[in-house]
């Protein structure tokens, strides 16, 4: 098990969510006196009991003003047992994009349902966010059971509703009152029926451990150290799989090859290193690597083209006709997607790079399988994406019949060259072609 | 077949694992290193205090076996503790960094100073727009801070990567999401970012990884007899020759420790026996009082923190 647990919440407006954490917060004894003391003075400004939890995760004024909670609030606390950092994400519809990101990090996702409402349009929505973000453990926390009177055949529905929504991914529901406590902490005498274990036992104790050791080496490359003529280092973030002093790695995308020398830090050389230690390696031949190459065991895909579900994340609505920028690992590169969305849409999109990138599927590494989109004019980060599939070159430019247009046919070119010099060379060649 | 070898259960060996701090450190250090490998003029902004000591640390094991690569940038107030002054030479020494020191003089020379002009004017000339100044002053396009998303409930919501107009301003409304570990460094003309290596890091946190990894920290962290005036929960060091006692107070020797150091008027100290880093690290957890609670400037007014970012303050 592992001593460090990221949850996100997500849940639809009014479902609790915030006095949800609150209570958690407050009851696990994470919150100082000084903070429950401004909280309770602030409480008596508004109509929701001696003390609104929500106002210890409420940051903003504006959410404080409105009740409503606008952005992903993280929130840390810690058991005997274990620490826990939490994405605290909003249910306000136009905010969804939120939800994506507190999503992206966690190991369990807590979905809260109002037990009066049922499952709602947006409760599903985030379900499916969760999940598609690689998400495999949820609590189904269904709240405000008090005002149903604890009736265990409305509990019971929501949950094979649920079921169904979340597919084979593992999902404990629990019967909560949020703003009285019930099943939070302790198991609460009002759910005779329900066998536990509570909210907080139940995070203290899940497993979630995520093997990235065992997976194949990947190090993307963040920066060449070199303080010196008789030193050169790549330095970087082991995204999954372990790495000895001796083992024979490829640099990706040149395809070369060489030996692990040495794998500095500060604190001295190591014999090996593993997910997810920042390291520096040190390699037994002079090969040209910089900024965005990968080193690895055992070969990735590369490609410049492939298949990703997107959200979208940006009011600007994704346009196939722009070119956007993507960042993968630490590679920058300029992509086109063949299919428009609008914000909070999410889409299966065909992804066409400038340059060819270094990856795995999502499903099987986050690191090597999650980008974003960077509008290229404001620099917002209007999408997020997750690679499912690669596609291979070539067979939709064979295959069409339609004739194509000499600025189509350079604008290809280019787009396809490794660098910048590389397109340049074609570009030059093919015109040359065509004026000769 | 020995019944030893009948009874031994298949060996697998157990993943290895990070523990917590390792865990945090390796977060840090990726962040650091993308902000070297994205920005052109990147600096540091050095607090004195215990993040900062942390940060610092953090930033020499990024980098090696080369040397922190941007320069560490104190904004001075003229207000703070006389032995942050002595440390913060003695460390960036230490580390061979290169030290840009800022005050904002004119309003220095103009006299103000907290009681005088309130604690929000006070901070808004002598941190906020001096911190401003510096940066455009050295061209800087990012700049790293040492706060924590733990401490104040606007900071829960910041983002590693936090983008600033060409005022310096913060909207919270327009934060851009972040996802993963990607972090997005692009920025428009005249915009800046500032850099949040610690934002995952909890109070106790950076004491354990003070502890473990042994780093020099300001003095005044840890309890001893010191000259103070005792203002309801407030301990208040006298260093300002303007922080005159009321009638009825008299300085008296209490045991005090700093738990968070700010400006010497506007920070209080608590009573404390912990002269050790395990000792601080105890007295946190069975303490009931969080770590800004001292700080004036938090509860000025409502939501005085957010208001404080916004105009473009750390």
């Amino acid at each position: 098990m592992s001593g460090l647990l990221r949850i996100c919440t997500a849940g639809s407006v009014d479902d609790g969510k915030s006095t949800l954490i609150g209570r958690m917060l407050h009851d696990s004894q994470s919150v100082y006196e000084d903070q429950v003391h401004a909280v309770q003075a602030a409480s008596k400004n508004r109509a929701a009991g001696p003390i609104d939890f929500s106002l210890f995760t409420d940051g903003l004024k504006a959410e404080r003003e409105q009740g409503i909670t606008i952005d992903v609030a993280y929130r840390y606390f810690a058991t005997a047992r274990r620490k826990f950092i939490l994405a605290d994400t909003p249910g306000h519809e136009q905010y969804t994009r939120n939800m994506a990101t507190g999503a992206s990090t966690a190991d369990v996702a807590i979905l809260l349902v109002d037990a009066q409402q049922g499952v709602k349009v947006q409760s599903r929505r985030h379900a499916r966010i969760a999940r598609l973000l690689g998400i495999s453990n949820f609590v189904l926390a269904i709240n405000k059971m008090d005002l149903v009177g604890f009736d265990r055949e409305i509990f019971d529905g929501i949950r094979e509703t649920f079921d169904e929504i979340l597919g084979d991914a593992r999902c404990h529901a629990i019967p909560l009152s949020a703003l009285h406590g019930d099943n939070v902490i302790d198991l609460s005498d009002r759910t005779p029926w329900f066998e536990g274990p509570s909210l907080l036992e139940y995070l203290e104790t899940v497993d979630v451990t995520r093997d990235l050791t065992s997976l194949p080496f990947r190090l993307p490359v963040q920066l060449v150290v070199r303080p010196t003529d008789q030193f050169r280092g790549y330095a970087g973030r082991i995204a999954s799989g372990t790495v000895r002093v001796g083992d024979k790695l490829t640099v990706w995308p040149s395809g070369r090859s060489a030996s692990v020398k040495r794998i500095v830090t500060y604190d001295g050389d190591l014999d090996m290193a593993f997910a997810p230690m920042s390291v520096t390696l040190t390699l037994d031949d002079e090969i040209d690597i910089s900024r965005g190459d990968l080193l690895a065991a055992e070969a990735p895909t590369v490609g410049q083209r492939f298949e990703a579900e997107v959200v979208w994340m940006d009011e600007r609505p994704l346009d196939p006709g722009r070119v956007y920028l993507l960042k993968h690992t630490t590679r920058t590169v300029t992509a086109e997607i063949n299919h428009p969305l609008v914000l909070n849409q999410i889409g299966t999109v065909t992804v066409s790079t400038a340059r060819p990138i270094v990856f795995d599927r999502y499903d099987l590494n986050r690191t090597m399988g999650s980008f974003i989109l960077i509008d290229p004019s404001t620099h917002f980060t209007a999408g997020a994406g997750m690679i499912v599939n690669a596609l291979h070159d070539g067979t939709a430019a064979t295959t069409s019949a339609a004739p194509v247009s000499a600025a189509e046919r350079l604008a290809l070119l280019a787009r396809r060259a490794g660098s910048d010099q590389e397109a340049i060379d074609a570009v030059t060649k093919l015109l040359e072609e065509m004026l000769t | 077949m020995t019944s030893a070898a009948l009874s031994s259960e298949p060996k697998v060996a157990a993943p290895p694992q990070l523990d917590h701090l390792r865990a945090l450190e390796a977060e840090s250090i990726h962040i650091l290193r993308e902000v070297v490998a994205e920005f052109e003029r990147p600096v540091m902004l050095y607090s004195i205090g215990k993040d900062s000591s942390v940060m610092l640390r953090l930033a020499q094991k990024a980098f090696y076996p080369g040397p922190i690569p941007f320069p560490l940038l104190h904004v001075d107030t003229t207000y703070k503790f006389r032995e942050m002054i002595q440390f913060r030479d003695e460390m960036a020494r230490a580390v061979g960094a290169r030290l840009i020191v800022h005050t904002n003089d004119e309003a220095i020379a103009d006299g103000t100073q907290p009681f005088l002009v309130g604690t929000q004017r006070c901070c808004g000339l002598l941190k906020t727009k001096a911190l401003l100044d510096a940066l455009g002053a050295g061209n800087f396009d990012a700049a790293i801070g040492g706060a924590r998303r733990d401490e104040e409930r606007s900071r829960a919501k910041e983002r590693v990567f936090s983008v600033r107009d060409a005022n310096g301003q913060w909207d919270p409304k327009r934060q851009r999401p972040e996802l993963w570990s990607l972090l997005n460094a692009r920025l428009r003309p005249a915009e800046s970012i500032r850099v949040f290596p610690l934002s995952n890091w909890t109070e106790i946190d950076v004491w354990q990884y003070i502890h473990v990894e042994q780093i020099p920290i300001v003095p005044l962290y840890y309890a001893k007899d010191r000259e103070v005036i005792v203002r309801g929960n407030s301990l208040v060091v006298q260093e300002q020759p303007f922080v005159v006692t009321m009638p009825g107070e008299k300085p008296q020797t209490v045991k005090c420790r700093m738990r968070s150091l700010g400006c010497s008027p506007c920070t209080g100290a608590i009573r404390s026996d912990a002269d050790t880093v395990p000792l601080i690290i105890e007295e946190l957890i069975s303490t009931r009082q969080s770590e800004r609670q001292l700080r004036i400037i938090d509860h000025d007014q409502d939501g005085s923190m957010e208001i404080k970012k916004r105009e473009g303050y750390f």
